[in-house]
């Protein structure tokens, strides 16, 4: 975690717009006094949470736990084994490559060496300007297309190391 | 029965197709999709309402059309001529097809001919890859929207469940028995079994899941029945819950499958407006609901109680069975839990009984199979074919080969609980049984075509730092083997191996084998032991003299 418990994040406070829909969406959910049912909104209530703020830091994921009435330490377990979750920040652009075995047969690997040759990062790091992060993603199951690049929603098919500074220059 | 007003929403959108003389289809998969598919079908529509075609021509997005690696595709379809498929359509030539084919076809009729520009995207209509499959579970993937349950209706959807509501429980569980289906995940569970140990647990509350956590990488079948036909998916839960008595369904589908969630959330609700989901199912007493649950990337999630458990709101570790899911599954309730293809064939079952299914495949392993097929493979895609067709057959005959001109060596099936099959047993033919005998599994259906430069022991290692990255560490078995089995692998293919390095492997992997607590590390050593067993010539050997110690 990148905070302690006494200097917990702010982000909460910060994003005045997004902790409301959060607390809306929270507040919707049909909860009982069963707080082992109530575990079954969790993962769905993270996804919503991480699409609202970008990420889970933890002053997020306290707001998560104390509504559906479980422990921080039970939330931050769930964050910590899913790879979907992220408790620190990415970059404005989220460049994975696929990971897949269609994708690594076609040299998935080179494509990584370029992009971490011009970003001068390695894979799971962001850059200091917090423009890229350089990521893998499990097989997106367009493996007719390999080796594929996602740069946030964007797919790129058929990826030479060539064409990786065009992809760097499409990051407008 | 179905409900009337199901019937009259049926025979209206079947008249309205008919209405047009002619038809254009529009692949709407993730693969086209990703190559400029959206520009294309704005591009057509846009060239539909220029010509003002409006009238006469359909225009219909549809679920996966299966030769992923040509796409985009688009099908013309014109009333008296044969179909013709499209293949790599830019947004340009969506604007030429409907301009220089589908104009000129419907004014000029017979004497129109296609021009060379054109007829040099059109492929071939007898190509092996479509003439040489039998499509049950993806007859409708390339025909219908899978956007509008409209035309899902149209293809028959929903008409095994009307029957299926008039039979008791008890006859439906022997009909899917009888047919012999068996899981499709990769367990070969026959399907029928299950229904009747969660019927005959007693419980206040049963639950049907359907696992779309396809996490084997080079895998997208389920990814494809998704996207493009979830109401046979949904069809499926509810066939499979009135045999079971249970009332609510969770369809969990990998977070990676954004436009798979999107689009069985839609088709989830418009199957509750037209009342086939929720309080009477088609008007009768069965009640029946389901949702989306949006899984987190997590691989071990693909095994069934590690499944249930992230439904829970837990880390998805994997806990011993028995008991099975049927007996005590989710908030420890009978759960019915399949695969997205296996859920997908029960209404094709019920509408056309277990005999018909029966004579398709082979006596063990009846039915087909689909297979995405990628990597060295000349033609890629997604594919169906009957249990018991040959490797050899989806590889040579239906994927054309191998792409790079180099002789194909071997292909990997069924991702990491796979093993790599070495090109001299390609006559094996793809069955429970047969693939078993190899040590393989016909697993969830991805093909990986692999050709002679390609580095095997190179793949077994990503294959084992795979399942090194997603271990969930519940067992040591599987914790520690797999780090251990990864750098061996990793020694010998530095400093080449040792008899000593090769008995340990050995012992390492069977001992895995033997005791992990679920798939992952029962199968992560498969890969490695396949390498070492089909293509000892390969295994790099330590310079010492008698190749052992060193």
């Amino acid at each position: 975690m990148s905070t302690t418990c006494c200097e917990r994040d702010t982000v909460i406070d910060d994003q005045p717009e997004a902790r409301q829909t959060l607390d809306t969406y929270l507040d919707s959910l049909p909860l009982t006094d069963d707080s082992t049912r109530n575990r079954g909104f969790l993962i769905q209530s993270l996804h919503k949470a991480q699409d609202l703020f970008g990420y889970l830091p933890e002053s997020v994921q306290l707001l998560v736990a104390n509504k559906l009435g479980i422990h921080l330490s039970q939330v931050y377990g769930v964050i910590s084994f899913y790879s979907f979750f992220s408790d620190t920040p990415s970059g404005e652009f989220r460049i994975n490559v696929c990971t897949g075995t269609a994708c690594f047969v076609k040299g998935a690997g080179k494509i990584v060496e370029e992009f971490t040759r011009l970003l001068g990062i390695d894979e799971g790091e962001t850059t200091g300007d917090m423009r890229f992060s350089l990521g893998g993603l499990r097989c997106v199951g367009a493996c007719s297309l390999a080796p594929v690049v996602m740069v946030n929603e964007r797919v790129y098919g058929n990826v030479t190391p060539e064409m990786v500074p065009e992809i760097l220059n499409d990051c407008e | 029965m179905p409900t009337p007003a199901l019937k009259q929403t049926r025979e209206a959108e079947q008249a309205r197709q008919a209405g047009f003389v002619c038809r254009v289809f529009c692949c709407a998969g993730t693969a086209c999709l990703s190559a400029e598919g959206q520009d294309v079908w704005e591009a057509l529509c846009d060239a539909r309402s220029t010509h003002r075609l409006d009238e006469r021509v359909d225009l219909v997005r549809t679920g996966c059309m299966g030769l992923c690696s040509q796409g985009p595709l688009v099908r013309v379809e014109i009333a008296g001529a044969a179909p013709r498929l499209y293949g790599t359509v830019s947004p340009m030539l969506a604007r030429l097809i409907i301009t220089e084919h589908v104009t000129p076809a419907l004014t000029r009729g017979d004497d129109f001919v296609l021009p060379e520009f054109l007829s040099s995207h059109a492929l071939p209509d007898d190509l092996a890859f479509f003439t040489q499959q039998e499509r049950v579970v993806l007859d409708r993937i390339d025909q219908a929207d899978p956007e509008r349950i409209q035309d899902a209706l149209a293809h028959g959807a929903y008409s095994a469940l009307a029957d299926a509501l008039e039979c008791r429980p008890a006859e439906l569980i022997e009909e899917i028995r009888t047919s012999g289906l068996r899981g499709r995940g990769g367990g070969g569970y026959p399907t029928g079994q299950k229904w009747a140990n969660a019927a005959g647990t007693a419980a206040e509350q049963r639950f049907i899941i359907c696992n779309g956590d396809e996490g084997d990488p080079g895998a997208y079948v389920d990814r494809s029945i998704l996207e493009g036909d979830p109401h046979a998916v949904i069809e499926g839960m509810l066939l499979a819950g009135h045999a079971v008595g249970a009332r609510r369904g969770y369809v969990y589908v990998r977070a990676e499958y954004e436009l798979a969630v999107r689009r069985v959330s839609t088709a989830i609700k418009q199957a509750r407006e037209q009342g086939i989901l929720g309080d009477a199912v088609l008007g009768s007493p069965f009640r029946f609901d389901c949702e989306v649950i949006t899984a987190a990337g997590a691989f071990v999630c693909g095994e069934e109680t590690a499944l249930i458990k992230s439904i829970e709101g837990q880390r998805g570790t994997p806990r011993p069975r028995p008991p099975y899911p049927s007996e005590r599954g989710l908030w420890g309730c009978p759960t019915v839990i399949s695969n997205v293809e296996t859920l997908a064939n029960l209404p094709r079952i019920i509408a056309r009984g277990a005999d018909w299914f029966r004579t398709i495949g082979t006596t063990d392993s009846p039915g087909t199979k689909v297979f995405s097929l990628a990597g060295r493979a000349r033609l890629a895609g997604l594919l169906e074919v009957p249990m018991g067709t040959s490797l050899r057959t989806v590889i040579d005959t239906l994927g054309g080969g191998s792409k790079t001109g180099r002789p194909v060596c071997g292909v990997q099936i069924g991702g990491l609980s796979g093993g790599l099959i070495p090109a001299e047993q390609l006559d094996t033919t793809l069955s429970y049984e047969a693939m078993s005998e190899l040590g393989s599994v016909v697993g969830s259906g991805g093909m990986i075509v692999l050709d002679e430069d390609d580095d095997l022991l190179d793949l077994a290692c990503y294959f084992l730092q795979y399942a090194v990255e997603e271990s969930c560490g519940r067992c040591a078995a599987c914790r520690i083997g797999t780090h251990q089995l990864l750098n061996l692998a990793t020694k010998i293919r530095q400093n080449g191996a040792t008899d000593a390095d090769l008995a340990l492997i050995d012992r390492l992997a069977k001992t895995m084998q033997a005791t992990s607590l679920c798939g992952l590390g029962k199968a992560a050593p498969r890969p490695l032991m396949s390498f070492l067993r089909n293509w000892p010539e390969r295994i790099p050997r330590a310079d010492t003299p008698d190749g052992g110690a060193a």
